[in-house]
Parts: structure tokens; C-alpha cells; sequence
């Protein structure tokens, strides 16, 4: 495993990833987010070589000083990996080849100093991580749980670091920003400890209370269960809806971004997550929906230029996008879900080089787009471009709260529970009497529907189209973030697209953590991955979800249990499950 | 899967028969294209020909033997590609998304070694050899980054429903694309000068030297790996595996040495295409991978995935379709900047293979239980 992690570490020092990052601090002067990227392996190694596979009857022994050394062992393996880079880069140039292998890499690896002294103090630094986590196992799950939450609460506010600052510049706070905040950006030391300590010890003093008040409100009934959700809903409305008034323009105009990604995400999750179609042409709907509101708000449309008032445009566009999400869907449902994913990877790419060609640019002007898109005017009351982004981000808002209560409430309806039962097994759903060709026919269009409200809204707020806008990776970007959420999971998929969108940023939207642009979508490849193996149900999973994916597993636990009849008969697997009751 | 032969005594539903129509209109489009092609071949002035595309000039024999020249050329490279789709859905019956990266890699692992060689001297003094050392290096690589991908990516991930390996494929395509971004910087890389005669054209058939080298390598390659696997005991293993797994399993072969096996082949093909493609355009990208990828992926449906033979006669046919499908069907029709259409042609070969025959050209070739 160590071996592994340094492979890992060297592609990470070569990527430019440390040098480019080196700039922005964490902790100042201690610790740059560079340095932050080439810290964090060896720790997790160190960590997951204690990691014990629970099986029955085999016993579990207590974690030792062992789980120290193991640590140690594997974090300098990880951290070796670096100092046999250093050397390397001192006795060879593939500069040719390797962009990246520089003269400032190595300075950055030996802290200014000579090479030998970089490869002792990279095995040094590696094995103190990897002991580092090894410690942390040895920990109760309490301290543990302080731990991780101090680390975690540091790193979070040196991160929202802009965005900190500018809401407290909106209410008035800079004193407090300017005692943490160090002037060339990280937080200064002592506020870092400050943080830490005043975080695990509310850690310490909280644990638990947050999830025996979770399960206090899930523990309701009827009226009052619906009062709490009521309550709370209004409580983060409010929130939304009063903040961006405190808040400058690169805040606003993150969470317009964040805002059209959930509505993105929104629409593709109805699509994958509830009805089960790996849609990889996701992005077709977008552009449409932009292409189509652009044509006929602009008065530069090349071919036609009805310059409807946006909303008018709206409902055509709506209409526009349903029919293509038809034209698409029709000839796609009724293939098997691998052929489906490629099939309308194709027509999104069909989509783009349709709107690019020289054949229709005399109705979408080719490769120059559509410029000069007017602003959305809202019943004549305001208008809504791209030069105001608060005004962007309550449009986006307001779209947003119909998708969530549209999905929210199809996920409920007959239609909703039909798509689940397709989702899972398509041939039990139409033995049960539903149309699975219509019903997934309906899923397209539903979600094409919510990706054109996105189309349109971006229109207005970039003011222009153009193909390269909508490239397939828009989709793969839409398809990440609605996994790494957690599928067919109204509150993941929003808390998926504000992590990655708001932190690291959309395909040309740049996030909090700007510096991560050249890298971001590296980390979405490499998320994604880790994901599907180590967590497919994603980070808030739906609770049917799982049961499906985690089928057999369940199945095993309730085995192993003696339990196989479950109340809810979710978990158990038929035949094979009850075979083995006595 | 999708079957549609079965559904003929049924009611038909709407989608029915806006499918029907769909075809329809398909197969109208591309017999009418002809039409005008054939008859502005005969005489652009007849008034069909005028009607359809007033400026039509028709092509000469010339220009239509180098179209199909180069889509030949680029078939082959498409065909030897769709191999590893080909071989890996037949054994573990997924999409392997990021074979076309593999590709990729291929090329970038040429276009580096050229350049070593060219700086040493040896590319101009011997061409030949440094080609052949440059194919090693590629395939081994190329074999190795499969190899990687199955261990780390696909193998945790065996017996899981069928789209999350699928998902996690398109991860790891997007992970290798980007991580040549990352290490090797995002421009456009170039190969170092070839020889006069693999420029220039010769005598023969007035091919350029490259077109006949890629075709003749991808035909040599094509006939090992037809070799390797219908004679040798590893290629009987491997279609042992891709028959049924767990059979396979009980008569004691070794079934995860097999799919590594597969791998690895069906990266030494793609390396070997990779190069061929260094050669042809002599430029490389990050993207490199991704268009020859969907479109092998294509040409591995039109044969009939899961079926050697049928991936090579699929490459040649979208290769083949997407050069001159533009200039005959959709250039007499009145259809301006045809060839920026390329590839929108050949996604639309793929869309319309699927929708009127979904088993592909050669018939399918399933693991046991999609069969079922």
C-alpha cells in the first residue's frame, strides 16, 4: 500500500499540483495548500493500514502500538516516493516530456535547501504522517471524532476564505475576518489553534446531540413530522433568500453558478437517479434550451429574431426541449442502459456539431454563437443579466425551488414509483402493468424540461452562446456531481453540486479554490472513481438506493444476524436468503 | 436488451411508430442522397440533380478513390481499436469507456519515444528499426496502463449492476485524459518529420507510404491476434471466459490471469493503433482518445461486439462511411461544410445500427447470462 501511495505521490508532485497551490496558504506561515496536497496520502495510508475487514468468527483484535509503527512505515513509503523524486530531479532533466520537472518542483520538495536534505526530511515528514494516523486509530471513537472535526473546521475556514470574508464585509464584521485572516490570504496561526481548540471542544461537549436531534425529528409523527420539515425549510429558504443581500459580487455570482448546477443536476437526477437511464447527453438539453431561448430573445439571431420577452420565450422553450428530449428519447429507450449511455453521448455530441456547422450557422451563427442576448425581464418589474449577479442568483433560486418541489413531489407520485420500479428491475415493472417505455419516455422529457429552465437562465446571464459551451464534459461534470451527492437524492444532489461547484468549480466556472482550475477535472475523474468503488450510493445516499446496491451485503449482515425476514422485506434476496432458515 | 423483431404481431405503441417513421425518413434520406449523387455523377445539369443541389460537381474517380482510401486507412486504426472493446465486453460484458484513453496513451508514448530517438539521431538513420522499437515501447505501456485500470478500477467492481463499472470507466477515461493534461501539458504535440516515401505517393494504387504502412500493420496485427486466440491455449481460455466465467472457472482456468490477459491485449492493440495514428497525422492532443474511441466503440457494434472478426469489418465500414458519407449523401442534398459532419455521420451510423439492428453486422456474440 505504500508503495502504492508513493506511485501517487510522485503523479501528484509532477502534476504541478504542490507548486501551483504553493501560493495559496492555509495556515500562514505554516502551511500552504501545495504543501497540504502532498501531506494528506501518507496520512490516509497510515490510517487505512490498520483498517481491519470485519468478518464472523475471525476475532478483531485491539489496535497497538503496532498500528504506530505500520503507520510510520507505510507514510515514509508514501513520503519516499518524494525523495527519490528529489534525487531524480536533481541527476536527470525529462524536462521534454514532463512539463512540470523543474528546477522550482525541487526547491519546493528540499524547502529552499540541497537535495539530500529534501530526501531525509520527505521520509521524515511521511512517516510522522503515516504514524500520525496510525495514532489516530488508536484513538476512541470520541477523541477520534474531536480530532477530525478540529482538522476538518480548520481546513473549511481557511478554504471558504473569500467567501468569509465577503459576508462579513456585507454584516460588518471585518475586524473579526481581518484577527483571522492573514492580509495575503490563510488563516493566521494563532486563530488556527484558536479554531481548533474551540471546535474540538464543541465537538467534544456536542457529541451526539446533532444526531439525537435527528432522530428525534425522524422519530415524529404525521402532523408534527410535517411541521418540523415545514419549519426547517422555511428556516434555509430565509437563509438563502436574506444572505446574498450581505453578500459582494464573486459571492453572488458562485451561488448563481451553484444554482444552475443543481438545476442541472436536478434534471439529470430525475433521469439517472429515479428512473435508472445513464444519460450522457445530458448537455444536449442544456444547449438546446440555451440555443433556442438565445434565437428568440436576441435581436442578433441571425435567421429569426422574434425578440420575445424572455418568459414568453420560456414556455416555447420549454416546449422546444420537451420535443427534442422526445426526438431523442424515442429511438433510445427501448436499448439496453450500456448502449443507451453511448447512444446519447452521441447525440450530445450531434447536438454541438449541428449548432457549430457551417450548414446551420445561418440559424445559429456557427462557431460565433449568439451575442447580445438581452436581459431577462421578470413581468417588467427588474431585469436580470449577467452584470448583476444577486439578481441572477434569486431567478436561479426561484427555478430551483420548482425543480426541488417538481421532483420532490413526482418522486411520491404513481409516476415516480413506476420510474424506481424500472430503475430496479425493468422486466418485473412491466409484468406489473407499467408502460416501461412510456414511463421512461416521460423521464427524458421531465428531465430535458428542468435542463432547458438552466439553458435559458444561463442565456440571460452569460449573454451568449456558443457551442464550446456545451461540450461533453459539461454532462460528465453533471453526471459526477449528482453522483458524488448520491443519486435519486433530492438533498444530496444539492449538496453534491454545492461542494464540488462551489469549492472547485463548474467546467469554465471558477470555484472558491481557484487555484484548483487546471486540476479540477482531474479530481472529478478521479472522484468519480472513488466513488463507484468505495461509496456508489453517494454522499447523502437515498435510503432505497442503497438497499439496491448494497443488496447482497445487507442480505449477508441479515443472515449473519438471523434475521432474514426483515420487516420491510427490502433486504432480503428471495430464494437463496430463506433457504438458510432453519 | 433491445429487441424489436419480436414486437412485429404487438399493437403498436406511439414510440412505435414514430420509430417506424424514423427509419423511414433515415433510410429516405440516404436513398434520395444517392439518387442525387449518382445522378449528378451522370450529368450535373439533369434537372433531378439541379433540383436537389444546384452547385453540385460530383466527384471524380480520383477524389473518390482517396476517400475511400483514407477511410480504409482510418477504419483499420478504428478496427484495431475496437478489438479491446470487443474482447473485454465479450468477457465481462461492460463497456470499457476508457479504452479510446488508452489510445491516447499509445500515441503520447510514441510521440515521446520518437522524439528521444530523434534527438539521438536514429529516427532519420534507421527509420524502420526505430518504428519497430517505438511499437514495442508503445504496446508495453499501453498493455501495462490496461493491466493498471482492470486491477485498480474494474476488478473491485466485478458482479456489480451493469452500469457502475460503466460509470467508473468514464471516470478513469476522464482521469487519464486529464492526467495527461497535467503531466504532459495541454497543447497539441507534434511527431518528428518522416521520411520522403512515407510521405509522398507512390506509383501503386497512388497511395501515400503512410496509408499503406497503417493498413498493412493493422492487417499483420489483426492476423496475430486471429492467431493468438482461435490456435493458442490462452486465446482458448480466453474464449472459454467470455463463453461462461464460472464454467470457465470449474474446468480450472484461471479466470482473473485471463481478463488481465484480455486487457492487456486489447491495450497492445491500441498502442499499436496509437502509433499508426502518430504516424498518419504526426500530432497528438489529450483528446486524441476520445472521438476514435466512441467511433471504435461503433465499429465494435456494427460487427457485432464481442466478435473479432465483425470489430475489424466494423472499422472499416465507419471509417469508410464517415469519409464518404458525407460527400455522397449529404453534399448532393444541398448540405453546406459537409465535412465538419464527419462526425456527426459517424454517430449517426452508430445511432442507426442500433435502432435497425442492435445485434450488429456479424450477430452478437453474449455472455451466458445476457443471453438468457
Amino acid at each position: 500500500m505504500g508503495s502504492i501511495a508513493s506511485f501517487a505521490q510522485v503523479f501528484i508532485a509532477l502534476s504541478n499540483m504542490p507548486v501551483r497551490l504553493d501560493e495559496r496558504l492555509i495556515i500562514k506561515p505554516v502551511l500552504s495548500l501545495g504543501y497540504l496536497v502532498l501531506l494528506i496520502l501518507p496520512f490516509a495510508v497510515g490510517y487505512r493500514q490498520g483498517h481491519q475487514i470485519k468478518r464472523e468468527g475471525v476475532p478483531t483484535y485491539a489496535p497497538g502500538p503496532n498500528e504506530v509503527v505500520g503507520g510510520f512505515l507505510c507514510g515514509a513509503l508514501a513520503g519516499g516516493g518524494l525523495s527519490l523524486l528529489a534525487v531524480l530531479l536533481t541527476h536527470f532533466d525529462l524536462r521534454e516530456p514532463l512539463v512540470n520537472w523543474s528546477p522550482i518542483l525541487l526547491d519546493l520538495l528540499a524547502f529552499g535547501n540541497a537535495t539530500w536534505f529534501a530526501a531525509v526530511i520527505w521520509l521524515v515528514i511521511g512517516g510522522g504522517m503515516g504514524a500520525a494516523g496510525g495514532v489516530l486509530r488508536l484513538l476512541g471513537p470520541r477523541s477520534r471524532r474531536a480530532v477530525v472535526t478540529m482538522v476538518l473546521v480548520v481546513l473549511g475556514v481557511a478554504v471558504l476564505e473569500s467567501l468569509v470574508v465577503d459576508l462579513a464585509e456585507g454584516l460588518g464584521l471585518e475586524p473579526l475576518t481581518d484577527r483571522l485572516y492573514a492580509r495575503r490570504g490563510g488563516v493566521n496561526w494563532p486563530s488556527a489553534v484558536g479554531l481548533a481548540v474551540v471546535s474540538g471542544l464543541l465537538a467534544v461537549v456536542g457529541r451526539g446531540r446533532f444526531r439525537q436531534a435527528r432522530t428525534r425529528v425522524s422519530e415524529l409523527e404525521g402532523a408534527k413530522r410535517t411541521q418540523a420539515n415545514v419549519g426547517l425549510i422555511l428556516l434555509t429558504a430565509a437563509v438563502l433568500i436574506v444572505l446574498p443581500l450581505f453578500a459582494g459580487k464573486l459571492t453572488n455570482e458562485l451561488l448563481a453558478n451553484v444554482g444552475l448546477f443543481v438545476l442541472l443536476a436536478l434534471g439529470l437526477n430525475v433521469v439517472v437517479g429515479l428512473a435508472g437511464i445513464l444519460d450522457l447527453g445530458y448537455v444536449a438539453f442544456f444547449a438546446v434550451g440555451s440555443y433556442s431561448a438565445a434565437v428568440l430573445t436576441a435581436a442578433t439571431s441571425p435567421k429569426i429574431a422574434p425578440e420575445m420577452p424572455w418568459l414568453v420565450a420560456l414556455i416555447v422553450v420549454v416546449i422546444i426541449t420537451g420535443l427534442v428530449g422526445l426526438f431523442i428519447g424515442a429511438p433510445v429507450i427501448r436499448m439496453r442502459g450500456d448502449y443507451l449511455a453511448i447512444v446519447t453521448l452521441g447525440f450530445g455530441e450531434i447536438i454541438r456539431l449541428l449548432f457549430l456547422s457551417d450548414w446551420l450557422s445561418g440559424w445559429f451563427g456557427g462557431s460565433q454563437g449568439i451575442t447580445n442576448i438581452p436581459a431577462a425581464g421578470i413581468f417588467g418589474l427588474t431585469d436580470v443579466a449577467g452584470t448583476d449577479p444577486r439578481r441572477v442568483f434569486y431567478l436561479v433560486l426561484a427555478f430551483c425551488a420548482l425543480a426541488i418541489y417538481v421532483s420532490w413531489r413526482l418522486e411520491r407520485s404513481r409516476l415516480g414509483r413506476a420510474w424506481m420500479a424500472v430503475r430496479e428491475d425493468e422486466t418485473v415493472a412491466e409484468a406489473m402493468g407499467i408502460n416501461t417505455v412510456n414511463v421512461k419516455l416521460l423521464a427524458f422529457v421531465v428531465g430535458a424540461v428542468l435542463g432547458s429552465f438552466s439553458g435559458a437562465i444561463f442565456a440571460a446571464k452569460v449573454g451568449s452562446v456558443f457551442p464550446a459551451s456545451f461540450l461533453i464534459l459539461v454532462s460528465i461534470v453533471i453526471l459526477v456531481v449528482v453522483i458524488f451527492g448520491g443519486m435519486g437524492n433530492i438533498i444530496g444532489v444539492i449538496a453534491g453540486s454545492a461542494v464540488l461547484i462551489g469549492v472547485l468549480g463548474g467546467p469554465k466556472q471558477p470555484g472558491l479554490l481557484a487555484e484548483f482550475s487546471e486540476f479540477k477535472l482531474l479530481i472529478y475523474g478521479a472522484l468519480l472513481i472513488w466513488m463507484m468503488l468505495a461509496r456508489p450510493e453517494g454522499l447523502i445516499p437515498s435510503v432505497r438506493r442503497t438497499r439496491e446496491l448494497r443488496q447482497h451485503e445487507m442480505a449477508q449482515d441479515a443472515w449473519l444476524r438471523g434475521e432474514v425476514d426483515d420487516d420491510d422485506g427490502g433486504n432480503g434476496t428471495g430464494g437463496a436468503s430463506s433457504a438458510v432458515l432453519p | 436488451m433491445t429487441r424489436w423483431a419480436p414486437r412485429r404481431g404487438k399493437p403498436h405503441t406511439g414510440v412505435d411508430w414514430f420509430l417506424t417513421f424514423m427509419r423511414v425518413a433515415a433510410l429516405t434520406v440516404i436513398g434520395l442522397g444517392l439518387l442525387a449523387f449518382i445522378a449528378q455523377e451522370i450529368n450535373t445539369d439533369n434537372p433531378f440533380a439541379q433540383w436537389a443541389n444546384p452547385d453540385a460537381t460530383g466527384l471524380t474517380g480520383a477524389q473518390f478513390q482517396g476517400l475511400i482510401i483514407s477511410g480504409v486507412t482510418q477504419g483499420a486504426m478504428y478496427g484495431l481499436i475496437a478489438l479491446g472493446y470487443s474482447m473485454v465486453y465479450g468477457v465481462l460484458g461492460f463497456i470499457n469507456f476508457a479504452h479510446g484513453e488508452v489510445f491516447m496513451v499509445g500515441a503520447m508514448t510514441g510521440m515521446i519515444t520518437s522524439n528521444k530517438l530523434a534527438d539521438a539521431g536514429l529516427w532519420e538513420s534507421n527509420f524502420v528499426g526505430s518504428l519497430v522499437f517505438i511499437m514495442v515501447v508503445s504496446i508495453l505501456v499501453c498493455s501495462l496502463t490496461a493491466v493498471i485500470m482492470e486491477r485498480v478500477a474494474y476488478r473491485p467492481l466485478r458482479g456489480s449492476p451493469r452500469l457502475i463499472p460503466l460509470i467508473t470507466s468514464i471516470g478513469v477515461s476522464f482521469f487519464l485524459q486529464n492526467a495527461s493534461v497535467v503531466l504532459l501539458g495541454p497543447a497539441a504535440k507534434a511527431y518528428p518529420d518522416v521520411p520522403d516515401w512515407i510521405r509522398t505517393k507512390h506509383t501503386f494504387l497512388d497511395i501515400e507510404g503512410a496509408k499503406i504502412l497503417v493498413i498493412l500493420v493493422a492487417a499483420v496485427s489483426m492476423i496475430c491476434l486471429y492467431y493468438f486466440v482461435e490456435r493458442t491455449k490462452s486465446g482458448k481460455a480466453m474464449r472459454a471466459v467470455a463463453e461462461d466465467a464460472e464454467i470457465a472457472a470449474l474446468m480450472g482456468i484461471d479466470v482473473n490471469r485471463t481478463i488481465v490477459k484480455v486487457f492487456a491485449l486489447g491495450g497492445a492493440m491500441a498502442g499499436m493503433a496509437g502509433i499508426l495514428w502518430g504516424i498518419l497525422f504526426r500530432s497528438v492532443i489529450h483528446t486524441t482518445g476520445f472521438l476514435p474511441g466512441i467511433k471504435a466503440f461503433s465499429a465494435a457494434v456494427v460487427g457485432g461486439i464481442g466478435h473479432l472478426g465483425g470489430a475489424m469489418a466494423g472499422g472499416l465500414s465507419i471509417g469508410v462511411a464517415e469519409s464518404v458519407g458525407p460527400l455522397v449523401i449529404l453534399e448532393p442534398l444541398g448540405v453546406s461544410g459537409v465535412s465538419q459532419l464527419r462526425d456527426a455521420v459517424a454517430f449517426a451510423v452508430l445511432i442507426g445500427v442500433l435502432l435497425l439492428r442492435p445485434s450488429g453486422l456479424f450477430g452478437e456474440r453474449l455472455p451466458a447470462e445476457d443471453r438468457t
